[in-house]
């Protein structure tokens, strides 16, 4: 009998290729990993971005915390900052659950120390890195509190939303990139930046300061900073705000945005973000046109314009929009700053950087 | 010649000051009392606006823990307690005393006369260690641990060999220097005291080899008087920087090595205590003076008479840069301490502090910093770290914020002497990273110990 060399070896191939067959088998079988699908469907849900800003070691580890939370009855308070409200709605459907109603956030950098605002006294000419000049000391400026401009915030970034302003020397949150991960947060050695509530219609009354000092002395220190004058604490109906270690605080869930206190702070350390211009005073500008008005003025049409889409039906129509820029278009600096500013992007610190320019 | 075995560099001496006497300093207008000017915590004020005080008065006890008291300098009248700005900017609780006069609490001995140990009643350790205490006496080579906690060893161990600290290794400085060509017998006087309190029979004084008038002095001295002041060495070391770190003098002198914190050097049974200190122990035991003056050294190249003052603590520093012939116009940085570890100031309002041991005025070109480039791994950071550590991984990891790693390198055990930074050809800012490691790995270990305290 002739044997085939051909069929022999297809033959031993074979059946050593079922014998592998049948050991993978049993092995997969034996020492089967479980893995709750659940969690492969809620991490094609989620962003991807591996921020951390959840508190969980990235989106895997995020999913795995909402299964974990679901069995147990409830994902409240579980929050992706990244995927905000929708994705958490998507992961609740996965797990048959139903996502519990949050605001979008925000990160507030809680510091007006312009250059202008905020005289050098001395000149750092180490690392350029917040977290080794905040070690040495003070900084650059008078105030040990506010922003040191190293951009430590930056590189923490991973979303490309905060860069610091040439001008000011003070990084800018842009609020359609800003996902309020927290990462810089995180980063700034000083505690500046806070993660706040975007506010209805992304309009919010923030405090920008950061200075824990007496009046006295963050006044010789920066010509924006609180006092902790109380005044704005006294105008609040809410009882929104308080005053802690000599500084404001504005509690965002309890703020009505009535912006009294920003008509109120004599510092011009509150700030009212995102708001369309105030109805004009018709009469002021007649009055004697001293320059706070003017600058005032000046600033508000950035605002308005970055922010499109002011509600024309209650607060102030388009005639205030025409006829404000032309006013201040005397006072050269404000008005070419603005200017810039809305040219740029809709970024909401430029404007407040100009509120005392 | 002796020194310490691992790393080490050697920068440009520039002693310009090592001639200059020890000149009194004029009393200030207003001395400021600093309640931070010690490790740990603050001081706390005893007295209020309008108190009057005469030098020696005290003005604040010592806080809870770790903490001395603080005597007033001068006599006058208390202005306010208030805060004032240290040199790195941070506002901190001070006593503000306008002066008037120059009025002495009665207690205190005020005559140069010697006392030695003969003249002094016999005295137990511990009523030695009190007095110190009491005298808010802290290291005075520039860490300001409170010398009084570091003379009561801890149960379990034992002081074998006193070291005093007269290396001097920061480059300008000489105020110990100075201190030891003026006041020699005071000096060995108060070596006996610390071998008296912690019951110790043998102690070394390290003197680096570019001081050999005072090595000379002392040598000779112990000779001539070698019954009077039996068991104290002079050992002459080489020069080399940063031997007048507590755990380089050690390995230098006696041979012995810390091992990693959080041993102690009394763990390897030394006691290092700066001359500075041992001074000022001399005075607080024999003369009744509480810590109100110390040296301090105003130099620098562009200064017109670089000087040792012995300045009243509280002392504004523009004060003493005016006795010494004004600020330069080129100045570009003012350094409080040596030019290795010390730290800019950021104005001359800042006062005199127990800790205060040089005023170093650079010039705008000596002052600025060189554009790093990129690390070429040559490894002389390496060599030149006395504590064995590798800066450039350290600094390489801290940019990726690889903290366990870093921990896992030993990065606690940095001194922060600068030597890798002075060493490096590429100019990189090895110590400025590694002072973020640290001090990050340092949270993270409390943290981690905070947890398991909870559990």
């Amino acid at each position: 009998m002739m044997t085939n060399p051909i069929l022999i070896a297809v033959i031993v191939l074979g059946a050593i290729g079922l014998v592998s067959a049948l050991i993978l088998f049993v092995a997969a079988k034996r020492f089967a990993v479980h893995e709750d699908e659940r969690i492969a469907k809620v991490q094609e849900v989620l962003p991807g971005a591996n921020c951390g800003g959840c508190g969980f070691p990235g989106c895997a580890g995020f999913a795995a915390g909402c299964v974990k939370a679901a069995d147990g009855g409830s994902i409240e308070g579980l929050l992706c900052p990244v995927g905000g409200q929708p994705v958490m709605e998507q992961v609740a459907n996965i797990l048959g659950m139903t996502a519990a109603a949050t605001a979008p956030k925000v990160a507030v950098v809680r510091c007006n120390g312009t250059c202008e605002n905020r005289p050098r006294i001395a000149e750092f000419d180490g690392v350029q890195s917040c977290r080794v000049q905040h070690m040495l000391g003070s900084g650059e400026t008078a105030c040990a509190y506010g922003c040191l401009g190293c951009g430590d915030c930056v590189d923490a970034c991973q979303f490309d939303a905060i860069h610091i302003n040439p001008q000011t020397g003070l990084p800018e949150v842009d609020e359609e990139k800003c996902t309020a991960c927290g990462a810089c947060v995180k980063a700034c050695p000083r505690n500046i930046i806070e993660v706040r509530l975007k506010g209805p219609k992304n309009r919010r009354m923030v405090v920008l300061c950061n200075n824990k000092d007496k009046g006295a002395i963050t006044r010789k220190a920066c010509s924006v900073g609180c006092i902790a004058c109380q005044k704005c604490v006294k105008v609040c109906k809410f009882e929104a705000i308080t005053v802690e270690n000599n500084l404001s605080y504005i509690d965002a869930d309890k703020c009505k945005l009535c912006r009294k206190c920003e008509e109120e702070c004599p510092q011009h350390t509150i700030l009212a973000v995102n708001f369309p211009p105030r109805k004009p005073k018709a009469e002021k500008p007649a009055e004697p046109a001293t320059e706070k008005p003017a600058v005032a003025k000046a600033e508000k049409p950035a605002v308005a314009k970055a922010e499109k889409p002011a509600e024309p039906a209650t607060e102030k129509p388009a005639v205030a929009k025409v006829e404000k820029p032309a006013e201040p278009k005397a006072e050269k600096p404000a008005a070419k700053a603005a200017a810039a500013a809305t040219a740029t992007a809709p970024v909401v610190e430029p404007a407040k950087d100009q509120d005392k320019a | 010649m002796k020194t310490f075995r691992i790393g080490g560099v050697h920068p440009a001496e520039n002693k310009l000051s090592a001639a200059a006497p020890i000149k009194d300093a004029q009393l200030p207008k207003v001395a400021v009392f600093s309640m931070f000017q010690h490790i740990g915590a603050p001081a706390v004020p005893v007295v209020k606006r309008g108190d009057e005080v005469k030098v020696g008065t005290l003005l604040a006890e010592a806080g809870k823990g770790l903490s001395v008291p603080v005597y007033s300098s001068v006599s006058g009248k208390v202005s306010k307690v208030d805060a004032i700005v240290d040199a790195s900017g941070t506002r901190r609780t001070a006593v503000f005393v306008d002066v008037e006069g120059d009025e002495w609490e009665e207690s205190i001995d005020r005559s140069d006369k010697l006392v030695t140990m003969k003249d002094l009643p016999a005295m137990k350790a511990e009523e030695v260690v009190a007095k110190i205490k009491a005298a808010g006496i802290v290291g005075m080579g520039g860490a300001t641990f409170p010398t009084g906690i570091k003379l009561m060893p801890p149960p379990g161990t034992k002081a074998e060999a006193v070291i005093v600290n007269a290396v001097e290794c920061e480059p300008y400085l000489t105020a110990d220097h100075r201190l030891m060509l003026e006041k020699p017998e005071q000096i060995l006087v108060g070596i006996q005291l610390i071998k008296h309190a912690v019951n110790c029979p043998k102690a070394y004084i390290g003197i680096e080899n570019n001081k050999p008038d005072a090595i000379k002095l002392l040598s000779d001295l112990l000779c001539e008087k070698a019954a009077q002041y039996p068991g104290i060495e002079v050992v002459p070391l080489k020069v080399k920087y940063p031997q007048g770190g507590e755990k380089q003098l050690i390995d230098a002198v006696i041979g012995r090595q810390v091992p990693a914190p959080p041993a102690l050097p009394i763990n390897v049974g030394a006691i290092v205590q700066n001359v500075g200190t041992v001074y000022a122990i001399y005075e607080a035991v024999t003369k009744n003076k509480p810590l109100i003056d110390r040296i301090i050294t105003v130099t620098g190249k562009s200064v017109k008479q670089p000087s040792n003052f012995r300045a009243r603590i509280g002392t504004p520093m523009q004060q003493l840069i005016d006795e010494a012939g004004g600020l330069p116009e080129d100045t570009g940085k003012i350094i409080g301490g040596g030019p290795m570890m010390g730290k800019a100031l950021l104005n001359l309002e800042v006062p005199v502090t127990k800790g205060s041991s040089g005023l170093l005025i650079m010039t705008e070109k000596e002052s600025r910093r060189v554009e790093p480039s990129p690390c070429i791994r040559c490894g002389k950071c390496v060599g030149a770290c006395p504590m064995g550590l590798e800066p450039y991984l350290l600094s390489m990891l801290t940019r990726r914020k690889d903290w366990d790693t870093i921990e896992k390198n030993d990065v606690t055990s940095c001194i922060e002497c600068g030597s890798c930074s002075f060493t490096c050809p590429s100019h990189r800012p090895l110590l400025d990273d590694i002072r973020v490691a640290k001090q990050t790995v340092m949270g993270i270990i409390k943290a981690r110990h905070m947890e398991s305290i909870k559990k």
